[in-house]
C-alpha cells in the first residue's frame, strides 16, 4: 500500500526522523490556515502517489498569504500524469545546502533489506544508477542483526557525504531502518534527503510503501490507503475482497490464481484480444464470490465479452457454475461468456451451466480455444 | 525416485484441526502420503481421524518421528509455525498459507538459511506432488501420473494447467514442486531444479515462472553453468502492465527489470526454450522428449 508523501512523514516524525513542520489541507482556505500557522516563505505540494510532481507543477513556493491562494487554487483539482490532486501538503519551506538520497527496499534476490545512499540526490535516482553506479552505495542488512551504527557510517563515508554530517546522516539511516521494521514498510525513500545551511539532515520527501498483508497489526496504518488512485472498478473490487486490476482492453476476464489469470491474458493478447481486466477470484471461491465477480467486470462498460478460465483445485468447478447461473439471474448481462471449467468438479459444473441453457454462454474445452472463442465474440459485438 | 517428498516421507500438518487443513490433510493422506501427526496448540491429546494431534512440533517430532511439515495455519500465525517447526529439527517444512506479512516471511527465511538444518518451501504455494509416491499440499493430484518431467513453478493453478497440458500429451511427472508467488520464497527456481537434474527419474524439467524479481533471470544463468537435462520454461505475464501488483505479491514489474520479455530473453539466451502457452510447452516438451510414453 503506497502512502502519500504527508502520510510517509507522520510515521517519519513516530520514529524520530527529522522532517519540516507542515499540514494537510484539503481546500483553499484550509492551505491558507495551515499557511499561517506553520509561517512563511512555505511549500504548497500536491499530494498524489506519482513522481514528477515539480515538474507538473504540483510543487510551489509561497513567500505570503497572496502566494498560497494563488497556488493552492492552481494545484487543487489539478490533472498529474492522471491523477487528480485532492490533498495538499503545506510545510515549512527549507533552506538547502546538499541534496542527498536515502533508500531501504526489499531486496528479493538477495532476501534482505537493501539500503541505498548518495550524494546526488534532489533528480531520477533510476538514471544515476545507470550513468553513474558507483555514486549509490549500497549495503544489505541482515534482518536478524538490524542496522547498526557501523552500517550507517560506512554508507556515509562510502556516498561521500559532507565529514560533518556523517553522524546525523547515519542515525537518520537508523530511524529509517526503524521505520521501514517498525511500520513494516516494503519501501522506504527520502529523495531529496537535505543538508541545510546549518547543517541540520532532514527528510524533504517521503515515500513509504506499506506491506498490505502485516497492516493487521497496525490498525492506525490500515485507515491511511488512499483509494484515489483506484478507478471505479477497483475500488468496488477492493470492498469486495477481490484481486482486480484495471486494464484497457474490452474483454473481461475471470480465473482462479494469480498466475492462471497472467496468462489467460497473455494467451488472449495473443489470439489478437484485449483483456479489460485482471481477475483472480481466488482459491476456493464459492458461488456468491463469482456473482459478485461478475458485478464487478460487468461494471465495466467497455466490456464486450467475459472469458471464465478455471482450473479448480481447492477452487470447484460446480462452485463456480452456480455462481455464473446466479449472476445472470442478478445481472442479466446482456454480453456472451466463454466458459471454460477444469479441475475439482469440473463434470458437475459443466453439467449445471449445460441443464439451465443461460443465452449467449458457451463452453470451451481448452483454454486456447476459449481465448479464441472470446476474441470473436468480442469483435462481433 | 522423486524428490523432496515420497515414500520416506513423514508428515506432521500444523493446522490439522482447521477446516481446509483437515480438508487436505485427509485428501493427502487417501493419496497415500503417510500422515504421522499434527500439532494444534492447546489441543493435544485429540486426534483427527486417527491421527494424533499435538501441542507442539517438538512432542511431535519426538513422539511420531515426523520429518516434514506442512503449515496450514493462518498468516497471522504462519511464520510461527514455520519457526517452531524448524526448532524442532523438521527436514523440509512446506508452507502453504498465503498473505503471510513480508517481514514475518524475511526473518523466517533469515533463520533457516542461517541454521541450515531445514529445507522452506513456499509460503504462499500448492506444495509437491510426486505421482504415485506422495502428495503434501492442495494440488489435486487425479491430474498428474508417474513419468519423467520434473516441474517447478510459482503459481498453484498455473501449475495444473501445464501439467495437464502435459498430460494430456502422455507425460508424466516425477515431482511438481510449488515455489510460491511471494517475495521471499523459502526455495528458490534454482534450488528445485538443482535437485531434479540430480534425479535420476526425472529427464526434462519444465520451470513456470511469472513477472516480477529475477529468479528466472538468476535460475538461467545456474542451467547454464550446471544442469545437462533439457528444460523447458514458461513465463506468465507477458501483457501485464508495469506498476500494478497481479495477485502474487510477487508478481509486480518495476521499470525495465522483472518483465517477462526480459526473463523469456535471459533463458533463451541461455538454451532454454521458452513456451509462448501453456500448450506450446507440452509441444516443445514432445519434440524434446519424442512420443511420449
Amino acid at each position: 500500500m503506497d502512502l502519500l508523501e504527508y502520510q510517509g512523514k507522520q510515521l517519519f516524525a513516530r520514529h524520530g526522523v527529522p522532517v519540516s513542520p507542515g499540514k494537510p489541507a484539503r481546500t483553499v482556505e484550509e492551505a491558507v490556515a495551515a499557511a499561517d500557522e506553520i509561517g512563511y516563505p512555505c511549500m504548497v505540494k500536491a499530494q498524489v502517489q506519482i513522481g514528477g510532481r515539480g515538474k507538473a507543477g504540483g510543487i510551489k513556493l509561497a513567500d505570503g498569504r497572496a502566494d498560497v491562494l494563488e497556488h493552492a487554487s492552481a494545484i487543487l483539482g489539478m490533472d498529474i500524469r492522471g491523477l487528480t490532486v485532492k490533498e495538499l501538503w503545506i510545510e515549512l519551506a527549507s533552506e538547502i545546502a546538499s541534496e542527498y538520497y536515502a533508500s531501504i527496499v526489499f531486496d528479493r534476490s538477495a532476501k534482505a533489506p537493501l539500503v541505498m545512499l548518495s550524494t546526488k540526490g534532489g533528480m531520477d535516482i533510476e538514471a544515476v544508477a545507470d550513468e553513474d553506479p558507483d555514486a549509490i552505495a549500497k549495503l544489505h542488512v541482515d534482518p536478524l542483526l538490524g542496522f547498526q551504527s557501523f552500517h550507517g557510517r560506512r554508507l556515509a563515508f562510502e556516498a561521500g557525504v559532507d565529514a560533518d554530517v556523517v553522524r546525523p546522516v547515519g542515525a537518520m539511516l537508523a530511524r529509517l531502518y526503524d521505520v521501514f521494521i517498525g511500520e513494516e514498510a516494503t519501501l522506504v525513500e527520502v529523495n531529496p534527503l537535505i543538508v541545510t545551511p546549518d547543517r541540520l539532515v532532514r527528510a524533504l520527501d517521503a515515500k513509504v510503501t506499506l506491506d498490505a498483508n502485516a497492516l493487521f497489526r497496525h490498525p492506525e496504518n490500515a485507515e491511511l490507503r488512499d483509494p484515489s488512485g483506484e478507478d471505479e472498478q477497483e475500488q468496488m473490487a477492493h470492498e469486495r475482497g477481490l484481486t482486480y486490476v484495471k486494464l484497457d482492453g474490452d474483454i473481461g476476464i475471470l480465473g482462479n490464481g494469480a498466475g492462471l489469470v497472467m496468462s489467460t491474458l497473455d494467451v488472449v493478447a495473443l489470439a489478437g484480444g484485449k483483456p479489460a481486466n485482471f481477475l483472480d477470484a481466488g482459491g476456493g471461491s464459492k458461488a456468491e464470490a463469482i456473482t459478485s465477480a461478475v458485478e464487478v467486470i460487468l461494471s465495466d462498460p467497455k466490456v464486450k465479452a467475459v472469458l471464465f478460465n478455471i482450473f479448480g483445485g481447492i477452487t470447484r468447478c460446480d462452485e463456480v457454475a452456480r455462481g455464473l447461473i446466479q449472476a445472470f439471474e442478478v445481472v442479466k448481462p446482456r454480453v456472451p461468456f466463454v466458459v471454460r471449467l477444469d479441475g475439482t468438479n469440473d463434470i458437475e459444473g459443466r453439467r449445471l451451466l449445460a441443464e439451465v441453457r443461460l443465452p449467449n454462454v458457451y463452453a470451451a474445452e481448452t483454454m486456447d480455444g476459449a481465448a479464441k472463442q472470446v476474441v470473436e465474440l468480442a469483435a462481433r459485438s | 525416485m522423486s524428490i523432496l517428498v515420497g515414500k520416506h516421507t513423514k508428515l506432521c500438518v500444523s493446522g490439522i484441526t482447521g477446516r481446509e487443513g483437515k480438508f487436505h490433510t485427509l485428501r493427502n493422506r487417501d493419496y497415500g502420503t503417510q500422515v504421522v501427526s499434527g500439532v494444534t496448540p492447546g489441543k493435544g491429546g485429540q486426534s483427527v481421524e486417527g491421527i494424533p494431534v499435538f501441542d507442539t512440533f517438538h512432542d511431535a517430532v519426538a513422539r511420531t518421528g515426523a520429518n516434514t511439515a506442512m503449515i496450514f495455519v493462518p498468516p497471522t500465525f504462519a511464520a510461527d509455525s514455520i519457526l517452531e517447526a524448524e526448532d524442532a529439527g523438521i527436514e523440509l517444512i512446506i508452507a502453504i498459507t498465503e498473505g503471510i506479512p513480508a517481514h514475518d516471511e524475511l526473518r523466517a527465511y533469515s533463520v533457516i538459511k542461517k541454521n541450515r538444518r531445514s529445507r522452506l518451501v513456499g509460503p504462499n504455494c500448492p506444495g509437491i506432488l510426486s505421482p504415485g509416491k506422495a502428495n503434501v499440499g492442495i494440488i489435486p493430484a487425479d491430474f498428474f501420473k508417474e513419468g519423467n518431467v520434473g516441474l517447478v513453478s510459482r503459481s498453484g493453478t498455473l501449475t495444473y494447467q501445464i501439467g495437464n497440458e502435459l498430460a494430456q500429451s502422455g507425460f508424466g511427472n516425477s515431482t511438481i514442486v510449488g515455489i510460491g508467488g511471494d517475495p521471499v520464497p523459502g526455495s528458490d527456481f534454482i534450488d528445485v531444479i538443482g535437485l531434479l537434474q540430480d534425479d535420476s527419474e526425472t529427464e526434462l524439467i519444465v520451470m513456470c515462472g511469472e513477472i516480477g524479481g529475477d529468479a528466472e533471470e538468476r535460475a538461467a544463468d545456474f542451467i547454464a553453468a550446471n544442469v545437462t537435462k533439457p528444460v523447458l520454461a514458461y513465463i506468465a505475464g507477458f501483457t501485464a502492465p508495469p506498476g500494478k501488483t497481479m495477485g502474487h505479491a510477487g508478481a509486480i514489474v518495476s521499470g525495465s527489470k522483472g518483465t517477462a520479455a526480459a526473463k523469456a530473453e535471459a533463458l533463451e539466451s541461455k538454451g532454454v526454450r521458452v513456451g509462448r502457452t501453456p500448450t506450446q510447452v507440452a509441444e516443445l516438451a514432445a519434440t524434446l522428449l519424442g512420443a511420449a510414453a
